[in-house]
């Protein structure tokens, strides 16, 4: 009884915007584009979040990262040919970090050093990594084949080496490269392991540089501390006994006071500011604060749009009702209670902001999929986003189709009926 | 007891600082199968008296018993529930709704009520063949003769078995000879005990109803009872 009038009201209501098909669409578009700028917008956030938030995780929620930068203005002790530059962290400094530092469970030193890798007539622009066997587990790097070195190769400084899938592809394309030999700056190192570690670059672009990782011994006594380069024609030579330091704390909610205690470790014993630290876990807390006021802001400008589709559909039904005041005469004098004219109108504007709230969920769920074609930007549709854009558009039926309703209820029927 | 029962009923419209006195106290009846004319100049009242009687305006003050049940004073829904109820209504401009068939047009009352739509749909079917629209069940309104739209009008008005019948000059839009058949459908209703209350300002017409009531200056001034 009750569903049998419902859906002869739903039938009427069809009716009625059936009759003004061009009308009824261009009013319901209002809504299409509100919805889907919303479930659009907000898939997009929701994909930048995401994907800071992994690159943030990767770097590991636990972990403190150090890394030696040149400081700025540093380009004292130099001749007019050459210049001498010393700067960043040294192993004294992970050892007070590990021996003072209240909850750090382990420090990964790493030191790179650039240098072209050979295979016989193969060869490649390498950064060679010299580091420590747990590195592999703390930076959450899989393991491709073979091993990773191991303490054992660190304390008899073995020449053995690692490479990363990229070495692999440019020296060894039709081979698999386990137990071949890579040479670095005249030495053959024997390869042990194939790893994947692309979770170490940041950024979308998916070339990961090269790397080839060797025993951090091996790469002191084979490379020494003191790099040379040649830069506007003197030469610039740089010691910097390691790049960077990952130091994993114990727990979690530890991580921020600890990260401070060793930023306050590090600058008594560095004048110069030849270091910075990076928090993954503070990064991770800032990028879910700027998501929070991206969303506000998502949201704002979709409520703004979800605004004008509802005075465009509250426009429209006004106008309706004054079109249809004789209409409205007529029914109210066979029977209609006022009820029955306001579930009428109501009954349309509901139909017209739902249909087009379906429309613009779909609309909502396509665009963000060719924005991610196009532009290689991640993008992710969640399911409450489109309950929320949908529910959203329904309540702007309502809220918008309220006061022509209301109008239409309140026309006097002796009136209405003399209506031209 | 009275199909219709007036007493004393007064409408009072108030028009910048003067009250204007639409109905000045009419006392009147009508009994079940009377075929009743209300005459009289514009201003005389008698639209007013018409919508009173039709439930679609409530009076200043009076009483009014239709069917023995007192309206005067009921809510606006509850007079809506006795319009789609107790009363069937012929206009003169046949007020069709132009985007419904005539089957259609013809089930609105019983829509209200709340009737099923099997049910509705069987009923307006009747009617419409008793109004002689059988074949135009599935036709809009513009689609439709003068004459053939005011036979749908009346059967709309029958399809809920009113108590009163209520025109208001039902041939006023019509040529002569399709006037005359919509009389004649009238009269035969009337026949068939249907009683009807018509506004009218034709003499003519006015001879084939049974009553005829004057109204001048918001008062009966003869014919009633």
């Amino acid at each position: 009884m009750i569903t049998g009038r419902l859906q002869r009201t739903i039938k009427l209501g069809l009716k009625s915007l059936w009759l003004h098909k061009m009308r009824s669409g261009l009013t319901a578009l209002g809504i299409v584009f509100g919805v889907a700028s919303v479930v659009a917008m907000l898939a997009i956030g929701e994909g930048a979040s995401q994907e800071a938030q992994e690159q943030i995780r990767r770097l590991g929620s636990h972990n403190v990262i150090v890394s030696s930068v040149k400081p700025p203005g540093e380009t004292s002790a130099s001749t007019s040919e050459s210049s001498f530059v010393e700067y960043g962290i040294t192993y004294e400094d992970l050892e007070r970090i590990e021996t003072t530092i209240p909850d750090v469970d382990v420090v990964v030193p790493v030191r790179e050093v650039t240098q072209t890798s050979y295979n016989e007539r193969r060869k490649c622009d390498a950064t060679v990594v010299g580091t420590v066997p747990w590195f592999l587990q703390i930076r959450k790097i899989p393991l491709l084949a073979g091993r990773f070195l191991s303490t054992f190769d660190m304390r008899e400084q073995k020449s053995l080496c690692v490479i990363n899938t990229r070495v692999a592809k440019d020296l060894f394309p039709n081979d698999n490269p386990i137990n071949l030999c890579v040479k670095l700056g005249g030495d053959y190192y024997k390869v042990i392991g194939l790893v994947d570690d692309s979770v170490l670059s940041t950024g979308t672009d998916a070339k990961s540089p090269t790397r080839i990782y060797i025993a951090l011994t091996t790469a002191r006594s084979r490379f020494g501390d003191t790099t040379m380069k040649f830069s506007s024609g003197s030469r610039e030579f740089e010691k910097v006994l390691l790049h960077q330091a990952t130091v994993k704390i114990g727990h979690e909610e530890n991580v921020l006071e600890t990260a401070e205690a060793i930023r306050v470790l590090l600058s008594r014993f560095h004048k110069k500011k030849d270091f910075e630290l990076i928090v993954p876990l503070e990064l991770l807390n800032q990028a879910k604060r700027t998501k929070r006021i991206f969303n506000i802001v998502l949201g704002s400008i979709a409520a703004i749009s979800l605004l004008v589709g509802g005075i465009g559909i509250m426009n429209i039904m006004l106008a309706s009702v004054t079109e249809r005041t004789r209409e409205i005469g007529i029914r109210r004098a066979l029977g209609a209670k006022k009820r029955d004219i306001i579930v009428q109108f109501l009954a349309e504007t509901v139909l017209l902001s739902a249909s087009g709230g379906v429309l613009g969920v779909m609309l909502g769920v396509g665009l963000p999929i060719l924005v991610s074609y196009f532009t290689k930007m991640r993008t992710s549709v969640t399911p409450w986003s489109l309950a929320l854009a949908f529910s959203i558009s329904a309540a702007v039926g309502i809220i918008f189709g309220l006061y022509p309703a209301q109008r239409a209820a309140n026309l006097d029927p002796i009136e209405a009926l003399r209506h031209e | 007891m009275h199909i219709v029962e007036v007493r004393d009923l007064r409408k009072t419209y108030r028009m910048g600082d003067a009250d204007v006195h639409a109905l000045d106290g009419v006392s009147i009846t009508f009994d079940e199968g009377d075929y009743a004319a209300i005459m009289g100049p514009s201003g005389s009242g008698k639209s007013t008296l018409l919508n009173l009687l039709g439930c679609l305006d409530r009076p200043t003050s009076g009483s009014y018993l239709l069917g023995g049940e007192d309206v005067a004073a009921l809510s606006d829904n509850d007079l809506s529930d006795i319009r789609s109820r107790r009363l069937g209504f012929i206009f003169q401009s046949y007020n069709l709704i132009p985007q419904l068939t005539v089957l259609e047009n013809i089930e609105v009352p019983l829509y209200y009520q709340g009737a099923s739509e099997a049910e509705s749909r069987r009923r307006a079917e009747e009617l419409a063949e008793q109004v002689g629209l059988s074949h135009r069940l599935g036709h809009r309104p513009a689609e439709l003769s003068g004459g053939q739209q005011q036979r749908a009008a009346i059967a709309r008005a029958l399809v809920n078995q009113p108590l009163v019948l209520l025109a208001d000059e039902p041939t006023g839009n019509l040529d002569s000879a399709t006037g005359r058949e919509i009389l004649a459908l009238l009269d035969d209703l009337n026949r068939h005990g249907r009683t009807i209350l018509m506004v009218t300002h034709d003499d003519s017409i006015a001879k084939r109803a049974s009553r005829v009531v004057r109204m001048a200056d918001g008062r009966v001034i003869s014919g009633g009872r």
